[in-house]
């Protein structure tokens, strides 16, 4: 490897060529801080707008600082990150963002979580010099997701890469100029009114409060009080790998059975797991699939759980509307189920029962209130809390959840297998589906059931796999602007795939916009996609079809999987939507 | 027609040898007379059309039909728009100003009926011309400006007449692009948008990087409030640039050109849309160019009016359709530029001195000039002096020659305060600085800069403060909000110099302003953030005591600082008639010593309506 010679703060090294100031600096333990810069390290992602100014160093012989965040070391650089030139102005740079940030962090969502906030704290500012005029935005209520407020706005344009560059999506941008700059949508439009998939990344790597999830905690703890309320909780195969990161313990540590402790403790009725229900998708979707393949249907067949991805083939490829799988998602079908079979098995009437969702996600939030979805004019889901909104709803009731003992989910909808787990990783749908797919064409026992070819962290995956004479291609995107690349395949009749699985967020639901705060360390997401397949491995069970409280449920109510019944509650339609 | 060799363009050019002649010196000028009217903007903004309406009526009338009426650019003499050219085979020229409609049938009846010069709107132009002729020492010498007011932009053969496109047709039947690059190096000729930059090294880097897709681009978005030199040059002179971005782009090989306009220039968007048309049919641009196999073409983009745009990042960005914002350099354009290939942008003016360079060589036009600034440079003068307008001086005349020789001195006879060079991102220089020769290095160290050549001329009725937050509240509404430091730190400057000429200023505000000011010039993304707080520094150190002044005893000297104004009524001159009090827009004047009234400073506006009512003088201004 190529390397240079530079010199930090007096300090002589050699370091690859290529390397940002900041990296080099790292090497030798300097730290210099940083704002808007994000690295998300194995994901191709990073934000290197060099915009904040936090990350000014001094390059002996020139006359402007640099930003160490981007500047690449070139031969015999001479740098000092710790000069009172360079200290000063990157002082100021957070005085002045501070004179421009309302002060609110006492009861600002992200107290504690904000980067801007520990930032101040770390440069140990006391007192902004420059107090003026402030921004004076509305903020954006609109959607079902999230908040977005502008007035927080430091333009580190993240959230922008996300949406742009990563999910190509383009919604957010840099607006106006000048001091009234801000990212937003176009024609400073609610969120609501965009082509906006919801997906929440912008949320995700968000340093201040300036895009927040919509906040339901207060909506459950209501429900809960309500003594006529029978509410239900579920939790997504993402939650139990992941929530344990806001109790201090270490990334991918698996919690399942403290989630079930938790949530009865919280008082909720009936606890559940979407694994459940992410088993009962893999029935109905394997179906489809067969279905698909035997009577020469539409292929590749695309998967639908992911509510930020069908929003957005609904608003970028609504030409296309006949190819993903008409499942519900897990989290819908479970509801369904809840609102209908379990409320006849307990005799309550739907209307008095209040399903709650843990998520990651935040388009959740806005797939709970889709109409299509809806059975007897009734929404599935009633109220969604992201892993943030329910850890902290347990932090607020002082849960001590680290420590808690383990419990089982709740029967008749909690049993669940390995195959459901996975739903939780990019590739994790895919391998589930094809390990009931498997046994439905063959008819044969299938004796090893890790697809390690559908595995992994790349962007864009493929895979054939055998299934009896036949060679099934299997294709898996995680981020939208992998899963564009892959509908522009189908649009230009160039996909030879058969199916296809798509999740909108880096690395799945594990990296879910409702996901603890991963402040760009994606090793946090390595960890709990290993706990995911952890989870899996320990399972007895680790195909879909041999959920026996999923049997149960077809035997007795649903019928055949993708029967006449199956389709009424399970299945749903697409609309075609503006690009905006 | 195409001209398909340098032959035919030598032809071409041989035919309009005569108009060229009579233009230039009059002598042996064919047989035809000939009128030109200044129709730039500025020309037809003071009544050019109706002037030149007046004339095509006034020759018909009077059986001189066969005078030819040419519209032309800009002479550059703005104090005294609408300009003509009275042009009669074998006698000098004769430039005329102020010519309204009766001055344009004065000057038919006069000059070309009785052959009188109309002594009372005659024009003494005081420039010599690249190369072309020379009529002795004279202040001004004119390069980048050498047809503007002299060829009709939108015809192609004017252009020729004039040696247009020779410079092309050179290069290209020379074959060599690192030569053109080299003598554009030797020339020395520096960016003229304001980097200062050698164009030849720009050129260079671009022509080092790998064959391939590469582009050139012209910088026509001038956006420094009182700078209108690239304007002028596009629409009194269009080929010229035209004809530049081809030897450009042969030198550094790209094929395709790209002129980034300002969409409020409408006038030179549409004389660059005629000239590519021409240059097009006459295959002067287009496929195997003069058929050496050379292929180039030329597009326009608009922009929306972005003084950031200026800046090539950000200007590239705008091309490509995004927003107009910059980027980090390195990697500067040359290597990746626009849709990430090579791609080398320059000014309008650089490109104007491209074609006199390649025809009179690197050496002529090292010969002009300093040491490090060579050839010449085109300053806006504006402000309070006499002679507004464009003037085109060798680099190192001094300042007191531009304003007091060419400009005419100080309006109204008032004194010298300052001028202001390098727009809002230069500074001021005053008096004391005067005879400094005017270069890139000379400007910098005096902590102004040369920007792209307004020259604001202002006088002891300015106010220094004043002047800074109008130069800062133009950067701050202009700066793309990417950065901190200027998208943050202009607006706290300007609300400090707001309150300060609010009469609310105290002294750390100056500390501050210092503070913020240099912070800002060294932590900046790009030039324009970075040059952002150089009116405001420079007049700190120029004009401290008036800052002083302002936040001490809070006193602007000048009056033009409305906030510190004091309006009083002089009891022992008040006489009590009322008279203020009627027109007081705000009710603030009361009866208090009778009969003496009394103004209520706190509600005031310091209107001066009351100033202007009073028969007594009694109305007091502090």
């Amino acid at each position: 490897m190529e390397t240079v010679k530079i010199t930090i703060n007096d300090i002589e090294l050699r370091v690859p060529k290529g390397r940002t100031i900041l990296e080099a600096a790292k090497m030798i333990d300097i730290q210099i801080p940083t704002l808007c810069y994000l690295n998300m390290e194995g994901f191709h992602i990073a934000n290197q707008t060099s915009s904040c100014r936090v990350c000014l160093v001094e390059v002996v012989g020139r006359a402007a600082l640099v930003p160490s965040c981007s500047e690449k070391v070139t031969e015999g650089m001479v740098i000092r990150t710790d000069s009172a030139k360079a200290v000063a102005a990157r002082r100021m740079s957070v005085e002045l963002l501070l004179s421009n940030h309302p002060k609110e962090c006492l009861t600002c969502q992200k107290n504690l979580e904000c980067e801007l906030q520990s930032l101040a704290q770390r440069l140990g500012i006391t007192d902004i010099g420059f107090e003026g005029e402030m921004m004076n935005y509305e903020i954006d209520h609109s959607s079902l997701s999230l908040v977005k407020n502008p007035n927080k706005c430091i333009m580190c344009r993240r959230c922008e890469t996300m949406c742009n560059e990563v999910q190509t999506c383009g919604i957010l941008s840099a607006i106006s100029r000048g001091f009234d700059a801000y990212v937003g949508p176009a024609f400073h439009l609610d969120m609501v009114d965009t082509s906006c998939t919801f997906c929440g990344q912008c949320v995700a790597v968000c340093p201040t409060g300036a895009l927040t999830e919509v906040n339901n905690v207060r909506d459950v703890v209501d429900a809960l009080n309500d003594p006529s309320k029978h509410v239900v909780a579920q939790v997504a195969p993402a939650i139990r790998v992941a929530i344990g990161e806001m109790f201090d313990m270490d990334p991918g540590t698996i919690t399942t059975g403290q989630l079930a402790t938790s949530l009865r403790r919280l008082g909720f009725d009936g606890v559940f797991d979407t694994d459940f229900a992410a088993d009962l998708t893999i029935l109905e979707e394997a179906s489809e699939l067969v279905h698909r393949i035997k009577h020469g249907g539409r292929l590749p067949i695309l998967t639908s759980c992911c509510p930020a991805w069908v929003r957005f083939f609904e608003h970028q490829f609504p030409d296309l509307l006949d190819v993903p799988s008409t499942c519900k998602s897990p989290q819908m079908m479970m509801g369904t189920i809840v609102k209908t079979y379990y409320a006849e098995k307990l005799n309550i009437d739907p209307k008095d029962l209040v399903v709650v969702s843990i998520m990651p996600c935040l388009a959740k939030k806005a797939e709970a209130a889709r109409m299509e979805m809806d059975v007897d004019s009734m929404h599935n889901v009633d109220l969604v809390l992201s892993t943030r909104e329910f850890g902290a709803m347990l932090k607020e009731a002082g849960t001590n959840f680290a420590h808690l003992p383990s419990s089982d989910f709740d029967s008749i909808l909690g049993e669940s297998t390995g195959a459901a787990v996975i739903f939780g990783t990019t590739g994790g749908v895919i391998e589930a589906a094809v390990r009931t797919a498997y046994e439905w064409l063959t008819g044969e026992v299938l004796k090893n059931v890790n697809f390690e070819q559908l595995r992994g962290l790349e962007g864009i995956r493929s895979a054939t796999v055998k299934i009896g004479d036949m060679d099934l291609n299997i294709g898996i995107a995680h981020e939208l602007g992998n899963a564009r690349k892959l509908l522009e395949e189908i649009r230009q009749g160039k996909s030879h795939y058969h199916a296809i699985e798509i999740m909108a967020c880096p690395g799945g639901c594990i990296g879910g916009g409702g996901q603890p705060y991963h402040h760009g360390d994606m090793e946090i997401i390595r960890k709990r996609q290993e706990a995911i397949y952890r989870e899996d491995a320990g399972k007895t069970k680790r195909k879909s079809h041999e959920n026996q409280e999923v049997l149960k449920l077809y035997e007795e109510y649903l019928g055949e999987p993708y029967g006449e019944m199956a389709h009424k509650l399970l299945h749903t339609k697409y609309t075609a939507k503006d690009r905006i | 027609m195409k001209i398909n060799t340098l032959s035919q363009l030598s032809k071409l050019r041989e035919d309009g040898a005569a108009v060229c002649q009579l233009r230039e010196s009059g002598i042996g000028g064919g047989s035809t007379a000939e009128i030109l009217v200044g129709m730039a903007t500025c020309g037809v903004a003071a009544g050019g059309k109706q002037t030149f309406a007046a004339l095509e009526r006034a020759l018909r009338n009077r059986g001189l039909s066969h005078v030819r009426l040419v519209k032309v650019g800009c002479i550059g003499s703005c104090y005294c728009e609408p300009t003509i050219q009275v042009n009669i085979p074998g006698q000098e020229p004769v430039f005329y100003g102020n010519v309204d409609e009766d001055a344009a049938i004065a000057i038919v009846d006069s000059h070309l009926l009785k052959g009188n010069v109309l002594e009372s709107n005659r024009l003494q132009i005081g420039y010599e011309k690249a190369g072309l002729n020379s009529k002795g020492q004279k202040k001004q010498q004119r390069i980048a400006l050498r047809n503007c007011g002299s060829v009709d932009p939108e015809n192609i053969m004017d252009y020729i007449a004039f040696r247009g496109y020779e410079a092309l047709g050179k290069v290209l039947a020379e074959g060599n692009p690192e030569a053109v690059v080299n003598s554009i190096k030797a020339s020395g000729l520096r960016g003229r948008g304001g980097g200062g930059f050698s164009t030849g090294s720009k050129w260079q880097a671009t022509a080092q990087q790998p064959t391939g897709e590469k582009y050139i681009i012209c910088n026509a978005d001038e956006g420094d409030p009182g700078a209108f030199m690239d304007r002028s040059i596009l629409e009194g002179d269009p080929h010229s640039v035209l004809e530049a971005l081809a030897i450009g782009g042969y030198a550094t090989g790209a094929n395709k050109g790209i002129i980034y306009i300002r969409a409020e220039y409408p006038l030179a968007i549409e004389r660059l849309k005629i000239a590519i048309v021409q240059a097009e049919e006459l295959g002067l641009l287009g496929k195997n160019i003069l058929g050496s196999g050379f292929d180039f073409t030329v597009e326009l983009r608009l922009g929306a009016g972005a003084f950031v745009c200026g800046e090539e990042t950000a200007l590239i960005h705008s091309v490509e359709g995004g927003r107009g914002e910059p980027t980090k350099k390195p990697p500067f354009p040359s290597i990746s530029g626009y849709l990430k290939k090579p791609t080398t942008v320059n000014n309008v003016e650089t490109l104007a001195n491209i074609p006199p360079i390649i025809l009179n060589g690197a050496g002529w036009f090292s010969g002009i000039g300093t040491e490090k600034s060579k050839g010449t440079k085109v300053f806006a003068l504006v402000g309070k002096i006499n002679n507004v307008g464009l003037v085109e001086v060798p680099m190192g005349t001094t300042l007191r020659e531009i304003v007091y020789e060419i400009g005419g001195g100080i309006r109204n006879d008032r004194d010298f305060r300052a001028v202001q060079t390098g727009g809002p991102s230069g500074g001021v220089i005053t008096k004391a600085d005067l005879d400094t020769p005017i270069d890139y290095e000379s400007l910098k160290e005096i902590g102004s800069m040369m920007g792209s050549g307004g020259m604001i001329v202002m006088d002891d009725s300015d106010c220094m403060v004043n002047i800074a937050k109008f130069y800062l509240g133009f950067t701050r509404d202009e700066s793309c909000g990417k950065c901190t430091p200027c998208r943050i730190g202009t607006k706290r400057m300007h609300e400090i110099l707001e309150r300060i000429t609010n009469g609310e200023g105290v002294p750390e505000d100056l500390v501050k302003l210092e503070r913020l000011g240099n912070t800002i010039k060294i932590s900046a993304l790009c030039g324009l953030g970075q040059t952002a707080p150089n009116p405001v520094l420079s007049t700190l150190k120029y004009f401290q005591d008036e800052y002083k002044a302002h936040v001490i005893d809070h006193k602007c000297s000048t009056g033009s600082c409305k906030g510190l104004l004091r309006y009083r009524i002089s009891e022992e001159a008040c006489t009590g008639c009322r008279a203020c009090v009627k027109v007081c827009p705000v009710n603030c004047i009361h009866l208090a010593n009778k009969p003496a009234y009394r103004i209520d400073s706190a509600v005031c506006t310091r209107c001066g309506a009351c100033l202007a009512a009073c028969k007594f003088d009694a109305v007091i201004v502090e």
